[in-house]
């Protein structure tokens, strides 16, 4: 080792600016990041090489550079069939959940309730969204309604599940230290309940936001003629493979921008260590 | 001691004040106290017969076997466990009006807090839920009761980053904001390591002089029972009976260095025999 090696220990050693620590936390990500964004790249190249390479057809698969060109050409169909999808995505993530929420605070106030309602909701569930799709539009028309009610439905079933959970998710202890505190079971609601299932509901919102964006996209499979769920069925069916692929990135780049939100969310309210026990 | 909180509210107020008036300087009285838990297989008596008292500003520590019922007892009296027969007072009400008179707080083994609240939100709580129409400018400042227990400077800390004594000092902070006349606690320093519980047990003598609140102190150590106690109920095991109330009678206030003298360790021995006797 040289003596400018032994010099930059010592450095590290000594108290350093905070600065300091932000750049080198800074560095620590991206080298955990690295491998994946470099393999992300290589593989794109590769796929490049063996589309020009093999002269595959673009209508059986187009090349990275095609799809790349669908973006800066037919940007504003793209845009056009996006805010679509993008409402009935958000309209759907917030009626499953709320529904789901409210139904969940039922239950665990209502065993009755709960033992009416759970099973048939289990069942609803099993049904496959593909199934139920169909038999939506059929009740629902044409419109944003069926889209927006099938991803509710694929929303719904994971934040009741999680959400019965996380407000049964007190501590007997605590229950009976509100007892002695003569608290109403509002309170017990408002100040315990709620607080405490927070971390369920956020496990839960991280799926259905990806989820209900799965829902949309399915919604306007089916007799729609707008929406990106329309577009990737339009673009399949005359052959326009970089339509297709474009469309189905920008779905996926929704639902990633979905989930981060809700993490980036989850990481402001959830100040304090769930799971630990006091 | 503070004034009682209006009784006019509570239910049956006229007899509460006759009772008051007969119970002469008795904090907490039962008698013949019976409880049965029903199971599966038959249910089990956990209490037979208990009756005692404890005077009031009297701080009684309790011993037995595991599983003889302390704290059922306990949870008897501060109506969390419905009784089977037999009769409980506390300053002359049933444990019900006591209750909702927040006439009395409990400590539980684990200091229960709410994981997101600071230790001064913790501290608060029990002024934001249950009956708190008008006398709110009665209870403590919470503040105030934080910087009693030893924890000035730590009011925005989150449990998580206390340690298991200091979380127990809030959850005896907490205990403490509404002025409750009667403290009961179960085990509070059970889970505490032993260094950390001597200084606790310190403290909790310094807060008793200082509150004159009346103090049920459930342990499953016998030094702890012998140096906190005015007196000592022991309990038998199977069903839950009084095996003996011991009274203790060492001068106050204590200092930990009391544990080593001859007195200390004759009243240990005598409370270990008839723990054995009880099994
Ligand atoms: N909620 C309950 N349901 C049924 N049995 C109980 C319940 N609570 C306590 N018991 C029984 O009552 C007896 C006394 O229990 P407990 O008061 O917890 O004892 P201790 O605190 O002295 O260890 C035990 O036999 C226990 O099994
Ligand atoms: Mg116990």
């Amino acid at each position: 080792m040289t003596t400018a090696g032994v010099g930059g220990r010592g450095a590290v050693a000594g108290p350093e600016p905070a600065d300091a620590h932000a750049v080198r936390a800074e560095r620590a990500q991206f080298r955990r990041h690295a491998p994946a964004i470099v393999t992300a790249v290589a593989m794109l190249g590769l796929w490049q090489l063996v589309v020009t390479g093999f002269g595959v057809p673009t209508y059986i698969a187009p090349s990275p550079v095609q799809v790349a060109q669908v973006f800066v050409e037919q940007g504003d169909v793209l845009w056009i069939n996006f805010w679509p999808t993008l409402l009935e995505a958000m309209a759907g993530f917030a009626l499953g959940n709320t529904i789901a929420v409210l139904l969940a605070v039922w239950f665990v106030h209502n065993r009755l309730a709960e033992r009416a309602f759970y099973p048939i909701a289990v069942f609803v569930n099993t049904i496959p969204i593909i199934a139920v799709a169909p038999i939506l539009v059929l009740m629902l028309g044409n419109g944003y309604a069926p889209k927006i009610v099938i991803a509710a439905l694929i929303c719904f079933f994971p934040t009741l599940v999680n959400m019965v959970r996380g407000l049964k998710a007190v501590s007997p202890q605590m229950l009976e230290l509100m007892r002695v505190l003569s608290a109403s079971d509002r309170e017990i609601l408002w100040k315990i309940r709620l607080q405490s299932s927070l971390p369920f509901l956020f496990a839960a919102l991280k799926i259905a936001s990806t989820t209900c964006v799965i829902g949309a996209i399915v919604g306007e499979w089916i007799g729609s003629n707008y929406g990106l769920g329309s577009l990737i069925i339009e673009a399949t069916y005359n052959f326009r493979a970089p339509l297709l692929y474009a469309t189905v990135i920008l779905g996926a780049g929704l639902a990633v921008a979905a989930f981060t939100t809700t993490s980036l969310i989850e990481r402001r309210v959830l100040k304090w260590k769930p799971g630990a026990v006091f | 001691m503070t004034p009682a909180p209006a009784v006019a509210a509570a239910p049956g107020a006229a007899d509460i004040v006759a009772a008051s008036a007969a119970s002469g300087g008795t904090a907490i009285s039962v008698a013949d106290l019976m409880v049965r838990f029903e199971g599966a297989a038959g249910g089990v008596t956990a209490l037979d017969r208990v009756g005692f008292d404890v005077p009031e500003g009297g701080l009684v520590t309790m011993l037995g076997p595991s599983g003889c019922g302390k704290s059922t007892l306990l949870r008897a009296v501060a109506d969390l466990v419905p009784i089977g027969g037999g009769k409980i007072r506390v300053f002359g009400r049933t444990p019900e009006q006591a209750r909702l008179a927040r006439d009395f707080a409990f400590v539980f083994q684990d200091a229960t807090l709410l994981p997101w609240r600071s230790a001064l939100d913790n501290v608060r709580l029990p002024l934001e839920v249950g009956r708190r129409d008008g006398d709110l400018d009665q209870y403590a400042e919470p503040e105030e009761l934080l910087a009693l227990v030893g924890l000035r400077g730590r009011e925005d800390a989150l449990p998580h980053e206390l340690s298991g004594g200091m979380r127990q000092r809030v959850a005896i902070a907490r205990a403490l904001v509404c002025r409750p006349r009667v403290l009961l606690m179960d085990e509070p320093f059970g889970a505490l390591d032993e260094l950390t519980r001597d200084k606790l047990n310190e403290e909790l003598l310094r807060i008793w002089r200082e509150t004159g609140t009346t103090i049920m102190f459930v342990t499953h150590s016998v030094p702890e029972a012998a140096f906190l106690g005015e007196k000592c109920l022991v309990l038998s095991a199977q069903p839950g009976r009084v095996r003996e109330y011991v009274d203790i009678g060492f001068p106050s206030p204590r200092a930990l260095g009391m544990r080593d003298t001859l007195e200390f360790v004759q009243v240990t021995a005598h409370l270990r025999g008839l723990i054995e006797e009880a099994q």
